[in-house]
């Protein structure tokens, strides 16, 4: 059986894809963040030390997770668009790239509400802070440097360089607890286990999860504009429903 | 269920509100964008397409 494995990298076959897969990430998404912020305000007990301060991790630790995650997946699509050529991968990577930048800011703005009563600071230059702030200026670079550009494929490859020369960022972040005397504590959850609370982690990772599929659902909704856009002067997208009606 | 308290979180209200009423706000206007971004685009294909009929 021989597969197809280029079918969906085409723009048209994907659009209607995209489309169609949209709600089954939304919904879910939507039902999760529900519930994870159920158990984290309801069945999680106060912390010894923090308090109720502390809730504040269902929506910081996912946001800074996926700041991550994101930026690794928009600079591998942006690599796979500069190698491959394809425009559909470089067409993901921009798709991601606001989505990723707002998860960074959420990060880091959660992130000092919760230092101020913690730390007695809203900020501090140390290691993971800082690395993460320039995450974020790396996602702005990004936009704004491919909204720089005229031609589409020359902004693609641009941006796929910036993207893939700022991937160094994420492990420094990543490690930066470990490698430097970083304010920010170490990590809580390790491969060997964790001494959270159960109903804690089990919201964390349930808002983690439902921060997840809603950055699939906006950046599949968000490809579909910058698919049309971009391929405006083809005949299957002057033969869309949607843009006849 | 004392809701006085359940907002008060012991004292770190504004920091605990702070934080989930940001992050909220912020899907609910990235949602809003992405919408209006697709509204939009519909509306120059199509007057791409009206602009291309009327030759």
């Amino acid at each position: 059986m021989s597969i197809n494995w280029f079918k969906y990298s085409a723009p048209s076959t994907f659009y209607h894809l995209a489309g169609k897969l949209i709600p089954w990430f939304a919904v879910p998404a939507a039902f999760l963040f529900v519930v994870g912020l159920y158990i984290g305000f309801f069945v999680a007990p106060p912390d010894a030390v923090q308090s109720e301060a502390y809730r504040i991790i269902f929506i910081h630790v996912p946001a800074s997770i996926l700041s991550m995650f994101i930026y690794l997946l928009m600079a591998g699509y942006a690599a796979l668009g500069l190698i491959f050529n394809t425009r559909l991968s470089s067409m993901m990577a921009t798709s991601l790239a606001p989505t990723g930048a707002l998860f960074a800011f959420i990060s880091l703005w959660t992130g000092a509400l919760w230092g101020k009563p913690m730390w007695g600071a809203w900020w501090v230059w140390d290691a993971r802070l800082t690395s993460e702030l320039i995450l974020l200026f790396l996602y702005l670079g990004f936009i704004a440097l491919q909204a720089s550009i005229d031609d589409p494929r020359r902004a693609d490859r641009a941006g796929a360089l910036l993207a893939i020369v700022g991937s160094v960022n994420v492990p420094i972040i990543y490690f930066s607890v470990k490698w430097w005397n970083t304010l920010h504590q170490g990590s809580t959850i390790k491969f060997t286990g964790t001494s959270m609370h159960i109903a804690m982690q089990q919201a964390m990772f349930i808002t983690l999860a439902a921060c997840w599929l809603y950055v699939i659902a906006v950046s599949l909704a968000r490809v579909r504009s910058i698919i049309l856009e971009r391929e405006r002067a083809t005949q299957w997208v002057s033969e869309l429903q949607e843009v006849r009606s | 269920m004392n809701w006085y308290e359940f907002f008060a979180m012991n004292g770190y209200g504004f920091f605990v509100w702070g934080s989930y009423g940001v992050a909220v706000l912020i899907f609910l206007i990235e949602i809003a964008l992405v919408r209006h971004k697709r509204k939009i685009t519909l509306q120059q294909l199509r007057l791409m397409r009206d602009a291309g009929e009327e030759e």
